[in-house]
């Protein structure tokens, strides 16, 4: 679905779990997640640190799509 | 005759633990086969037994990649196998990741025959089988009649270092290698015969497939983030309570397309997750755990983003063949390029 995506001219970026797996398909902009049940949360943590959590990945999606890139690149979560 | 000596790596379901709900099972090591092990052994007759079975759950794999590798790799070291067989894992994704992950360790650090099975489609197939033989199966646990005596057959023929012949006979994934031999009919009668099919709409094989390179140039990056419409899309099923649109929970058959207008968080009680490959728990107590529906308004609040864009589009990736999610993006793609949305995220359970 992401080649579909960028095939029209959008930037998109992949937030998933197994990373080796969006390389394989061919995501160009790549963010690991934190589990596979819940890639933007985290149950053990209370409400606001979770929605903490989910604004930091959403963050370096952001700046992701921000990014130029020449081919598949890994924007780790800092 | 000694009987040569197995160890099979399974998932939790194959292990009859438990679906999804088990998937960050550790890994274990129990004596003799267990689960589809049986079939195997049948198929080995007297020539080899499975010593070892070890199950791991598939989440626990995956998000746990190097202590799964290690630990299991000691349990296989432990019993001393002549050969290390995984799965079939079908078109289970994660678990043919893993089948494919293990069975690379275990050949490189154990420098014994390995072999595992999966569907063609499963991104495993892809990322492995130049590595290792794996056994083309059906994408469902309905082949496994088909392929346990195929693997059983290439694992015997690798214990005994007996050559193993073309891909197409011994039905495995083509892994690249290249068998000369000498064909009963010549090539021209074989051309001949296959344009002659190929005009009369008849099934045909191809004696030299076209390699695959499906891979899109990056779109340049957006300038001005804080300007730009920014759509979510996710495969991983979530939908408003209730499904309305009744997508598959696996194999899914058609995308959503909803309206998130004024929806600033999503709940259990307006959104779940229609997805049948990962524990829904978590998704379904609050959905945006996999669309991040909530930061993204916040962003959209604070200026960080220009806008949301006011629909989201959803699918099941779950045994969902590549060819029905690449018809679906496609079509939702030209419906976000319609509406001008210049960015989008999409999530992956």
């Amino acid at each position: 679905m992401v080649k579909e995506i960028e095939r029209v001219g959008i930037p998109v970026v992949h937030v998933c779990t197994v990373t080796p797996i969006s390389m394989t398909v061919g995501a160009n902009r790549i963010v690991p997640a934190i589990a596979i049940p819940y890639p933007l949360g985290n149950p053990t943590l209370d409400v606001k640190e979770e929605k903490q959590l989910r604004r930091k990945i959403l963050n370096t999606a952001l700046v992701a799509l921000s990014t130029e890139v020449d081919g598949q690149t890994i924007f780790e979560v800092k | 005759m000694k009987k040569f000596r197995v160890v099979h790596y399974i998932n939790q379901f194959y292990a009859g633990i438990g679906g999804e709900e088990f998937a960050d099972y550790k890994p274990e090591i129990r004596d003799g086969f267990v689960g589809p092990g049986m079939a195997l052994t049948g198929a080995f007759g007297d020539k080899a037994e499975i010593v070892s079975t070890i199950v791991c759950g598939d989440s626990y794999f995956n998000e746990n990649l190097e202590e799964a590798k290690k630990t299991i790799l000691d349990m296989v070291r432990s019993v001393n196998p002549d050969i290390f067989i995984a799965g079939p894992a079908f078109n289970a994704g994660r678990y043919g990741v893993a089948c494919g992950t293990i069975c690379e360790t275990v050949q490189k650090e154990l420098n014994i025959p390995v072999i595992t099975g999966m569907f063609e489609e499963n991104p495993g197939a892809e990322m492995f089988k130049d590595k290792m033989l794996i056994v083309a199966t059906r994408d469902s646990a309905a082949g496994m009649r088909a392929a346990v005596p195929t693997m059983a057959n290439l694992a015997l023929k690798l214990l005994n270092k007996e050559p193993i012949g073309a891909s197409i006979e011994e039905g495995y994934l083509p892994n690249g290698t290249r068998v000369n031999f000498f064909d009963k009919e010549r090539g021209s009668r074989r051309a001949v015969d296959m344009l002659l099919n190929k005009m009369a709409g008849k099934p045909f094989t191809t004696e030299y497939p076209m390699p695959d390179f499906d891979r899109v140039e990056p779109s340049p990056a957006v300038k001005d983030i804080k300007s730009v419409t920014v759509a979510l899309v996710t495969s991983g099923g979530i939908v408003p309570k209730g499904n309305p649109d009744r997508i598959e929970s696996s194999s899914a058959s058609k995308f959503g397309e909803y309206d998130i207008t004024g929806v600033n968080d999503l709940t259990a009680d307006t959104y779940e997750t229609a997805h049948g490959g990962y524990d829904p728990v978590y998704a379904n107590a609050d959905a945006d755990r996999v669309l991040p529906v909530d930061v993204m308004r916040d962003f959209e609040r604070e200026g960080i983003i220009g806008k949301l864009y006011n629909k989201f589009y959803t699918t099941v990736g779950n045994g969902t063949s590549t060819k029905n999610s690449k018809a679906f993006a496609a079509d939702f793609a030209q419906r976000l390029k319609n509406d001008n949305v210049q960015a989008v995220i999409l999530t992956s359970t």
